[in-house]
């Protein structure tokens, strides 16, 4: 039972229905990090799957253009209560990178220049669910916003897309990443409102 | 994991405000007495709560101003004007009302007590309410870490602490203090009103090759300049800890 907040009114916008619980709208794009941001050449540029038996698939980032590549809108929601509304990506479908990949793994790490990672189940990266995006609103991802290329998962909260991505392992045991081993939740559904250790 | 989640599990709490404090024209200090706060490192914040008669509620999170002080928590708000949550806590919220939050949140952005190594903080506007705990937290500790602050403000009546840190300053136990005033500087300022700069942090700072802990807090934009800066003075980005808030301005 939520305590009233003597002579709040809030502030109800439109669209505010299609918000999960806590989030509220914005119509910039705010930029959250632990560090600086890094910055990566393309020409040096490469994204490794490794899988649970240890064989690693690689492609530069002339080879990872090459693949057929999607247009999505989707909203996104940040587990620091902001949410967008209809982003524009361009990104590789996670369904077409592990096509090719021989795995039964059932948990990923990704893994990001500079250091950052973030595990989710693998069945959270396929069937339509998630990409590695390189392009922003018809453009090249900027750095801020993990360029060159980023892991794109938008049915979870933001920090499990993460920016600068470099490698995904594929794993038979689950292992926390940066955030989830600091408090944020194992999981991150904005649905139900899972920002932080046993939400 | 299991156990850690249960034990980790962050709930609800509701505190008192016992005290309103005045700091600038638009920021407001507001001091809390929560039954159930399990304590919080330096550089934590919290998640605040606020429910309208009709059941409509909004969330926003906050950075603790405090030292950790049993059931005691401060916070700073800055008035955001277009802000739905802020006006109300910067202005409507009085003396005994109550709070809802949960806490403390975020193990990154935190002073570790233990590290000897020297930390430079950098703050932009009100990305000074973190680094202010931390301050708080190394003089309650009786510490003799050497501290460096570099606060970027608009202008002199934007400067959030200034008697406690002129104050603090002044202890001559290793805390230093330089301001950096972007639009209007006041008589007598050590340099004109402008942007911060490689040659600020390098001369308020501290070399690369001692190796600080580097704490920065600001908007978005002041934070990915002040990170590159140092990073460009060659100073280690693992050893870089940000925390950004605000819009992009693109």
């Amino acid at each position: 039972m939520p305590i009233i907040s003597p002579g709040f009114k809030g502030r109800r916008r439109p669209g505010g229905e299609k918000l999960p619980p806590g989030q509220y709208l914005v119509t910039d794009f705010p930029v959250l990090s632990a560090g600086p941001t890094p910055r990566v050449d393309t020409a040096r540029w490469e994204l490794r799957v490794r899988t649970e038996k240890g064989q690693v698939t690689s492609w530069d980032w002339a080879a990872f253009q090459r693949l057929p590549s999607e247009d999505v809108t989707v909203d996104l929601h940040c587990v620091t209560k902001w949410s967008k509304f209809g982003t524009r990506w361009r990104g590789v479908s996670l369904d077409t990178l592990l096509a090719d990949v021989e795995t039964s793994a059932e948990y990923a790490l990704a893994r990001s220049y500079g250091g950052y990672t973030t595990n989710l189940p693998v069945a959270d990266l396929l069937d339509g669910k998630a990409w590695i995006a390189y392009n922003y609103d018809g453009r090249a991802l900027t750095p801020e916003h993990g360029g060159p290329a980023r892991l794109l998962v938008p049915h979870l909260y933001l920090w499990k897309s993460a920016k600068w991505v470099n490698g995904i392992d594929l794993m038979d045991t689950d292992e926390p990443g940066f955030w989830e081993q600091l408090g944020y939740n194992n999981y991150g559904d904005p649905w139900r409102e899972q920002r932080y250790w046993g939400d | 994991m299991a156990r850690a989640a249960v034990l980790g599990r962050l709930t609800w709490l509701v505190g008192t405000v016992t005290a309103l404090r005045d700091e600038t024209p638009t920021a407001r200090t507001i001091a809390l007495d929560v039954p159930g706060w399990r304590g919080h490192s330096a550089g934590q914040h919290v998640d605040i709560r606020l429910t309208a008669e009709d059941g409509y509620s909004a969330e926003r999170s906050y950075s603790i101003a405090s030292a950790p002080d049993g059931q005691r928590l401060e916070l700073t708000i800055q008035r955001l004007d277009d802000g739905e949550v802020s006006p109300y806590l910067s202005e409507v919220l009085k003396v005994g009302d109550p709070l809802e939050l949960r806490g403390p949140i975020g193990g990154w952005f935190v002073w570790d007590p233990d590290d000897p190594g020297p930390a430079l903080l950098v703050a932009g506007g009100s990305g000074i309410v973190p680094l202010m705990a931390m301050i708080r937290a190394r003089a309650q500790d009786g510490s003799a870490v050497p501290f460096r602050l570099v606060y970027s403000v608009r202008s002199p009546d934007q400067v959030i602490y200034g008697p406690e840190l002129a104050e603090r300053a002044a202890a001559g136990d290793g805390f230093s203090l330089t301001y950096v005033y972007t639009r209007t500087a006041p008589p007598g300022a050590d340099r004109p009103a402008g942007r911060i700069s490689a040659g600020v942090l390098a001369q308020a700072g501290w070399p690369p090759r001692q190796a600080p802990a580097v704490f920065v807090c600001g908007p978005t934009g002041y934070v990915e300049a002040v990170a590159g800066l140092l990073t460009g003075a060659g100073h280690d980005p693992g050893r870089i800890k940000t925390e950004r808030f605000g819009p992009t301005g693109s």
